[in-house]
């Protein structure tokens, strides 16, 4: 079983790196991209198969840990 | 007094801080290992610069979780003074310690230069020892120093008067060309309600001698003792006298 953990900036939170990625796309040609934004993805490998088990584990360690809720929102799946 | 200079895995600013703790300035500075469960008699807590665990996740996540940090957690809430440079500023809004939080440079830039500091604030022990209308040349050296926080904690960081230091001009105007990294506000550095930890971008350890061309720094690890101690202000005396 895996958790699939994505992490990204606020929106508030200036991102130079997704501003950037954003101008390459524009100049490779890409018309209509709105906004970009670059975060993290992380998987992290769970023993048993008791989803509900993990999850309030992995929310936990989100908050704490894997993001900054500070300047970072996340998201997970258990599967 | 007796300063503790934390040593991560990726500190690298830490004998810089010893020196002129020690060397510089003649107090007792001793390196304390982030496995140690125990602040032993120390009388202020440095977190210096680096890279601790090779900024992995984010800038200061791992670090905050190192069994040191609990310690200074308690020795902070007691009242105690711990002042966080570059990363260890980045570590002190991790642990929750300051508000806020460190990210990546506006120019995606790592920016290794001179920068000038207004201080707005005297009412610290880390800026008491600064005049009025005193600009700093410090040198920051930083990937992520960018100060952000929400509306509502940069109200209070002002209402509160804790922003410590702020990018300037050399003639001490706050503009957006004198801001390195987007900063809100140009904030460089704070401190807490109870203004006993303050965290910096900027790393006075580099600007303590004047071998090195700068001597500015020096002055908030003086007021740090100095408030230690009990001792008056010099800066009103200089100015009296």
């Amino acid at each position: 079983m895996k958790a699939k953990i994505v992490i990204t900036p606020k929106k508030a939170v200036l991102d130079p790196q997704g501003k950037t990625v954003q101008a390459a796309l524009e100049q490779m040609g890409y018309e209509g991209v709105s906004d970009v934004h670059v975060g993290k993805y992380l998987e992290v490998d769970l023993e048993g198969d008791d989803a509900e088990a993990w999850k309030p584990k992995i929310e936990e360690a989100c908050h704490k840990l894997f993001s900054n809720p500070v300047i970072e929102d996340y998201n997970f799946t258990i599967e | 007094m007796h300063f503790s200079v934390l040593q991560f895995p990726g500190s690298n600013c830490d004998q810089d801080c010893v020196h002129v703790l020690s060397g510089v300035l003649g107090q007792q500075a001793d390196y304390l290992w982030h496995k140690e469960e125990s602040l032993g008699n120390t009388d202020a807590v440095v977190v210096p610069g680096g890279f601790s665990y090779g900024d992995y996740l984010r800038t200061g996540s791992i670090a905050q979780f190192s069994p040191v940090m609990k310690e200074v957690k308690k020795f902070a809430d007691a009242g105690g003074l711990v002042i966080g440079i570059c990363n260890g500023f980045q570590i002190l809004c991790e642990t929750g310690l300051l508000p806020g939080a460190l990210v990546r440079n506006r120019s995606l830039q790592f920016r290794c230069e001179h920068v000038y500091l207004k201080v707005p604030s005297q009412n610290s022990p880390f800026t008491r020892e600064i005049g009025m209308e005193k600009v700093m040349r410090v040198p920051i050296a930083h990937g992520e120093g960018c100060y952000f926080a929400d509306d509502d904690t940069l109200s209070k960081l002002k209402t509160n008067d804790q922003i410590l230091f702020q990018y300037s001009s050399p003639d001490g105007e706050i503009t957006d060309l004198s801001n390195p990294n987007g900063s809100l506000l140009n904030i460089a550095g704070i401190c807490n309600e109870s203004r006993n930890v303050c965290g910096m971008m900027p790393h006075p350890e580099r600007a303590s001698e004047s071998v090195l061309g700068e001597e500015d720094g020096v002055k908030i690890f003086e007021g740090m003792t100095l408030h230690f101690q009990g001792a008056p202000r010099r800066i009103e005396q200089d100015s009296a006298a």
